[in-house]
């Protein structure tokens, strides 16, 4: 029982090497796609793990620090595994006048998250972007890839209830 | 793909167009969709199979109609009647209603004049034609520029025509677009790149957004021109990757195109050779930046570097580069089909053609507009706009994102150019719109944006790493009400030195919204300091008497 568990964690470990190893492939393991390969990683790992940055590192043979370095200059890239769902707060102008700042307040006084943190019991991660262009629904969030917008924030905290509470 | 099969297609689909008695139009671009305008819209598709109409009634998801507030969009009948506020459960009643009268509950109402005083170049047919289809956009006469092109100018006409526009880069710095093409063109090296910037890093701004969603062809038709004129065989888009929707409308465009032969090797059977690639961004505003951006599709931290020299001259991987913003591509194709004097007959005397804004803020009407340069910033606020939301006044409109600056109520009979914007302490930028009420406090506004020019700052040149995180610092104390006057005296000080010396544009004009709202809204700036009050109550204050007790 405990082989076959840990024979599927392994065939899983390789089927996300495997689309990694894809996009390093057809850019022809050149150094330069170095953000393309993290793209590839951030999105099938969820964060950019240390084994896969070792990886990466030497299939593209880029210096590891310089990886390293690359990873941590761009603010899409977490180093940080994720919360299981996770609420993306706009941060830009127009959401900020229109009241970001009680947003990021509420959540931590009903979730105590702060952001770029993830909650202790793992559901939440809550991160902030700096402009997520839908300027039009202001204030806007991001719940687990859905964009939704014009919240105040007690509206928000019930639909991330709702949002953690489905997954139970 | 042959020239005649190339005909042939956009017959055949405006043949098929033609045969619809009617229309439904969806909006899809991101602000409707995440109204729910993707599932309207197969709710939509899901009655009209239900009604056998199929043959009668065609359902499309366009483009960005523009008035995001109102979202989801329909436009019923080709503009007989346009829905806003649609829900899911209206699905069966617009099917329905579709031969009879409108449905009046859903319909705009006419006196929002938002449509009005626009002009649309850039983002004509944006909202006519199936975002996600090349035989629509052949059908509207799509890559036909391109051919004409290729086959009855040589590159040399061709820039003439875009020198004759007088079309400059839309990115914000306004550069002739003209020049920097023949720049290149008179390069000599081994190779040369197109890039398309679309790296939408303002805070505020989602009007390349916003195309890349609606029109993703004559963006690549824009470039594939582009790579013709300056002699180019290999072009990148470089996208946010914040923006996925975009992201996958360009991806099915480019695998599109490359299927019909309309980018690619020996394109429309002409000896021209160009190919598209996209590359993501990362989410590093520093790489809106030319050089910084090529920095980053060449896999390094996007770090600007000192130039000249230019792009132009060497670029990505040291050949010469073609840069240009979304917007400047989006303007190509009109200025190829129409001719360079008609697109100079728009705007203003140095200012030519339309431009494209992100209206968003307190303002009723927000959304995506286009209007020739010379218009008034009031006419864009308080007509296309709306003016300010209920029970509100105007305070100011910010525009050029952290490098622009807040322009106030006394300056808004200024005409929109590029000249204009910048001699008030503003600039262009890219097009974003943000406008404040009463409710917004100047000097925390200018915090916000140090903010932000402080975390993003790449950290390479020291006036720009370490001036704004000073200048942060000391809006910190203003907003905390424990500054003195020799404070203010210093930040201005800061402005200057940190305007004066940093490397590249983002440092340049980081100063820009605190010179702006110090000049505009000074009164604000000696209330924190002299009277520890802030006038808009937002920034909260704890006076000396409240501490002691």
């Amino acid at each position: 029982m405990e082989l076959t568990a840990k024979k599927k964690a392994e065939s899983t470990k390789d089927k996300r090497k495997k689309l990694v190893d894809a996009t390093m492939r057809r850019h022809g393991h050149a150094s330069h796609a170095l953000i393309e390969t993290l793209h590839s990683v951030q999105e099938v790992y969820g964060y950019l793990e240390d084994d896969a940055l070792h990886y990466v590192a030497q299939q593209l043979r880029v210096p590891l620090s310089k990886v390293y370095g690359v990873a941590t200059f761009y603010h899409f890239f977490t180093l940080k595994p994720q919360g299981e769902h996770t609420c993306v707060i706009c941060t830009g102008t127009a959401c900020y006048i229109k009241g970001v700042p009680a947003i990021l307040q509420a959540i931590k006084e009903n979730y105590n998250v702060d952001a770029g943190d993830t909650s202790d019991d793992g559901k939440l991660s809550v991160l902030t972007a700096r402009c997520i262009g839908s300027c039009g629904l202001a204030p806007a969030v991001v719940l687990d890839g859905e964009v939704t917008g014009k919240l105040e924030p007690d509206t928000l905290i019930e639909r991330i209830g709702r949002m953690i509470k489905n997954d139970v | 793909m042959t020239y005649e099969e190339f005909i042939q297609l956009g017959e055949e689909q405006r043949k098929k167009n033609g045969q619809y008695e009617h229309s439904i139009d969806v909006c899809v671009a991101a602000a409707c969709v995440s109204m729910q305008s993707d599932k309207i819209k197969k709710s939509i598709e899901d009655e009209v199979k239900k009604k056998e109409l199929g043959t009668n009634c065609r359902v499309r998801g366009v483009g960005c109609m523009g008035l995001c507030a109102e979202g989801p969009l329909i436009n019923i009948n080709n503009g007989k009647s346009l829905y806003c506020n649609v829900k899911e459960e209206d699905a069966q009643e617009i099917v329905s209603t579709i031969d009879k009268e409108p449905i009046e509950r859903l319909k705009l109402s006419a006196d929002v004049p938002f449509f009005d005083h626009q002009l649309k170049i850039a983002l004509e047919d944006s909202c006519n034609i199936d975002a996600e289809s090349l035989d629509d956009y052949l059908a509207h006469d799509g890559y036909e520029a391109l051919f004409d092109v290729l086959t009855k100018m040589s590159p040399g006409e061709a820039l003439q025509e875009i020198v004759k526009s007088g079309l400059r880069g839309r990115g914000g710095g306004g550069y002739p677009t003209g020049l920097k093409w023949s720049t290149v063109q008179i390069a000599i090296t081994d190779k040369k790149y197109v890039i398309c910037n679309a790296d939408e890093g303002d805070p505020g701004a989602f009007m390349d957004r916003a195309m890349l969603e609606s029109n993703p062809h004559k963006i690549l038709e824009g470039m594939a021109i582009a790579g013709y004129v300056v002699g180019a065989d290999q072009g990148y888009i470089y996208i946010r990757a914040e923006y996925p929707l975009a992201i996958k409308r360009l991806r099915n465009a480019i695998k599109q195109a490359e299927r019909k032969n309309l980018l690619g090797i020996n394109i429309l059977g002409t000896p021209f050779n160009f190919s598209v690639e996209i590359r993501l961004g990362a989410g590093a505003f520093v790489c809106g930046e030319e050089t910084a951006l090529i920095a980053s599709i060449e896999g390094q931290r996007g770090s600007p570097r000192p130039r000249p020299p230019y792009p132009a001259e060497s670029g990505l991987w040291e050949e010469s580069t073609l840069i240009n913003n979304v917007e400047t591509f989006a303007n190509i194709v009109p200025i190829m089909k129409k001719g360079g004097e008609w697109f100079a007959s728009v705007g203003t005397e140095k200012s030519k053609g339309t431009k494209v804004f992100a209206l968003a803020g307190s303002i009723k009407n927000t959304g995506l507009i286009e209007v020739p340069m010379g218009i008034s910033l009031r006419d864009v606020v308080f007509e296309i706009g709306g003016g300010i939301l209920e029970g509100r006044k105007f305070k100011a409109v910010q525009t050029g994102g952290p490098s622009g600056g807040c322009i106030p109520e006394s300056h808004l009979d200024m005409p929109i150019d590029y000249e204009s914007l910048i001699t008030i302490g503003s600039m262009m930028g890219s097009g974003g719109m943000i406008v404040m009420d009463d409710s917004s406090c100047m000097v925390d506004v200018a915090k916000f944006f140090m903010d932000f020019c402080q975390s993003e700052s790449c950290g390479k040149c020291v006036p720009c790493r370490v001036g704004t995180a000073q200048m942060h610092n000391i809006l910190e104390k203003i907003t905390n009400g424990n500054a003195g006057m020799h404070d203010l005296q210093l930040l201005e000080e800061l402005c200057d030195v940190v305007k004066n010396t940093s490397l590249c544009g983002l440092g340049q004009s980081a100063a820009n919204p605190i010179l702006s709202t110090i000049n505009f809204f000074r009164d604000e700036y000696l209330s924190h300091i002299q009277d520890q009050h802030c006038p808009a109550g937002v920034c909260k204050i704890k006076k000396e008497e409240e501490v002691i007790s």
